[in-house]
């Protein structure tokens, strides 16, 4: 249950992010921003571990990242 | 209970602002690394930054730090006489592969012969972007640029400049490391070692290089996917990553 | 009664501007070596160390000019020397200091040119020193010694000037001047006030970041800050000096500056022996230019003649300055040949009968 924020305003399309997200839940939106880029989106946040590799690829720092520990439930 | 912890924010070494850079520009990468070993190495009071002439003369917009602009290519020379003026403070260079390897060869070279105590961050991406997509002296033979249309070419251009290779044979240099920033390992490495450097210059250790290879899309005419594909496939066979001086050891207990 | 005889250090004009500089409290000096000035370099090599302070022999001119843009940026009173072809390096950072208001001191010790020319004096470095070598509008303080003594003076003058007014200043000298040795009393120089600590960068520590450029993209900027170098060079005007010398009754004033107005000067007082009413108007500042006093000379109906060593430089200034009431002529001492007070009264004498 980890989650990303995106700033879409800050977004340039670069898809790099996409190239890096071990979930492969980062795509191309069909959105585009104010300065007339086509923004990135997350598919299904659920899958998010947290692991920050598109924040850190991303050259805009638009990505904030909040890891979810989920701890073991004992059956 | 599930607890969410913030694991990742842009650093407040870095200024809150849209960049200037294109997208998939790796100089937007660069910038963030060397604001976040910055911020947690604690310098950004004491940090004096030279801006150099190419697409990142605009470093100074997006980092918190005192900076200095200098003129194309002078950028060691600026840093050497704000070092020897005001030798406690950490200065370091940005510059890119037309400043720092053809017109400002003179002075990386000497800055790195005398061993200055600061650290410089070389971005080469093998063309010249702010200007439009010139030959750099880092463009690889067969890439066509604005002013080699036809692809470089050995005989009358020469071989594109490995420059940590040559840096690191200078006697002054006390660290040199190529790294890159095409996927997250690199990217994790890329860090260490601007923190190494920083760390050199805060150690009293002497001069610290770190080479970044980069993706310039525009000016490559590729995709930033396709650009970035290129910095792994191309351009790390002919500037391979590693350490290439690291004399650190030999300063720790002087 | 005791009689003080100030103390007196018998030097070269080079070694009068690094003691100059370093009584200035100079911290720092970039320099490469190039003949004339090579006593700078080789006496701050080690005065730099023994003030507390550090010295490099750059790898060029363009390194040290450079490091001096730096230093300086750091708000450190700084120094770099050389001469002429070093000169020319150093216009690209000598334009960015100046637009980035940086407190450097430069000297130039003149010698032949154009090109690689002679290591003789000269004086044809004075557009270059006066218009801005390099590109855009600016204008930096040009001090113009004539004596060892001058040499020592206003070198510490210069420090204080550059800080005052933010602006690169430039003490221009030449081969006569700094190879020559005479007597000078050193003194100690007025307390600094320099208010650097207002803008130089020392890190952003308990303040907002501060940024030394010269590039001004936003709309507006480049016209603002223009026009704020412009306002800045009107109030240097306050800093004007010359020598005026026998020049109350004169009827031809001789205008020169640095080593040949002493040279002119002797001339002057030979053919004044003789009754000859001449006179000698020396600017001490090349710029900002002593207009003021040359067209009250040329109100009195005087006549000019420029006395220089090149081919014409300031005699245009001085054209300007008494355009509305008279002209100058103008003899050159050709660089190259080394000018003595007997090659002058032939041209002067000349003048003189009209």
């Amino acid at each position: 249950m980890s989650r990303i924020v995106i700033r879409e305003d800050r977004c340039k399309g670069c898809l790099l992010c996409t190239t890096v997200c071990p979930q492969e839940i980062i795509v191309q939106s069909d959105r585009f921003n104010q300065q007339g880029y086509k923004v990135v989106a997350v598919t299904n946040m659920d899958d998010c571990i947290g692991c920050a590799s598109c924040a850190k690829i991303c050259p805009d720092f638009c990505i904030t990242v909040y890891k979810t520990k989920t701890s073991k439930v004992k059956e | 209970m599930a607890q969410e912890t913030l694991v990742f924010e842009p650093s407040k070494v870095l200024i809150d602002r849209p960049t200037h850079y294109c997208p998939g520009c790796q100089h937007g990468t660069a910038h963030r690394i060397v604001a976040e070993v910055i911020d947690e190495l604690e310098i950004a009071g004491k940090t004096i930054a030279i801006g150099s002439i190419g697409c990142s003369v605009f470093l100074y917009n997006y980092l918190n730090v005192d900076a200095v602009e200098s003129p194309h290519g002078r950028a060691p020379a600026v840093a050497t006489g704000v070092k020897r003026a005001r030798p406690d403070k950490v200065v370091f260079t940005y510059q890119g592969d037309g400043d720092l390897a053809s017109i400002g060869m003179a002075e990386i070279m000497h800055a790195a012969n005398r061993g200055e105590n600061i650290t410089v961050i070389f971005v080469n991406n093998t063309v010249y972007g702010m200007t439009g997509g010139q030959m750099a002296p880092t463009t690889m033979i067969g890439q066509s640029t604005t002013t080699c249309p036809g692809g470089r070419c050995a005989e009358r251009e020469g071989l594109p400049i490995r420059m940590s290779e040559i840096i690191a044979m200078l006697g002054g240099v006390t660290y040199c490391e190529r790294v890159a920033v095409n996927n997250v390992k690199n990217i994790n490495k890329a860090k260490k070692a601007v923190k190494k450097a920083f760390q050199c210059q805060l150690d009293g250790n002497g001069f610290s290089f770190v080479e970044f290879v980069a993706t310039c899309p525009t000016n490559w005419k590729m995709s930033p996917v396709k650009a970035n594909e290129r910095v792994g496939e191309e351009l790390l066979p002919y500037f391979p990553l590693g350490v290439y001086a690291d004399k650190l050891a030999d300063k720790e207990g002087k | 009664m005791s009689s003080k005889t100030p103390k007196r250090i018998f030097i070269k004009g080079n070694e009068a501007i690094a003691h100059g500089a370093i009584a200035a409290g100079c911290k720092c000096f970039f320099g490469y070596p190039i003949t004339p000035q090579n006593d700078i370099p080789e006496m701050m090599s080690t005065a730099m160390f023994e003030a507390g302070g550090d010295f490099v022999q750059a790898e060029s001119e363009v390194a040290a000019v450079n490091m001096l843009l730096g230093s300086c940026a750091a708000g450190i009173r700084s120094l770099t020397s050389s001469s002429s072809p070093g000169m020319s390096l150093k216009q690209e950072a000598i334009s960015y200091m100046a637009g980035s208001e940086l407190p450097a001191v430069l000297v130039n010790m003149n010698r032949g040119g154009p090109g690689l020319g002679d290591i003789g004096p000269a004086q044809g470095d004075y557009y270059q020193s006066t218009r801005g070598g390099g590109h855009g509008d600016y204008r930096l303080l040009v001090l113009a010694p004539a004596t060892c003594q001058e040499a020592y003076d206003l070198t510490m003058d210069a420090f204080d000037l550059a800080f005052e007014y933010r602006n690169p200043v430039l003490i221009l000298g030449d081969a006569i001047l700094g190879q020559m040795k005479e007597p000078i009393i050193p003194h100690p120089g007025k307390t600094p006030k320099d208010k650097a600590e207002d803008w130089c960068l020392t890190g952003n520590q308990g303040r907002e970041k501060r940024l030394i450029k010269s590039l001004f993209l936003e709309e507006g900027a480049l016209a603002d800050q223009n026009r704020h170098l412009m306002a800045k060079y009107e109030r240097m005007k306050a800093e004007v000096r010359y020598e005026a010398f026998e020049t109350a009754d004169a009827d031809l004033v001789i205008c020169a500056y640095g080593s040949v107005a002493r040279i002119a000067k002797s001339a002057v007082r030979k053919l004044r022996a003789q009754g000859k009413k001449v006179g000698l108007f020396r600017p001490i500042t090349l710029f900002p230019f002593p207009d003021e006093p040359l067209l009250k000379l040329a109100l009195e109906g005087k006549r000019f003649l420029t006395i220089e060593q090149n081919c014409g430089q300031m005699v245009d200034d001085v054209r300007l300055a008494i355009r509305t009431k008279a002209d100058s002529e103008f003899f050159g001492v050709m660089p190259g040949e080394l000018p003595n007070p007997d090659d002058l009264e032939g041209p002067i004498l000349k003048s003189l009968e009209g």
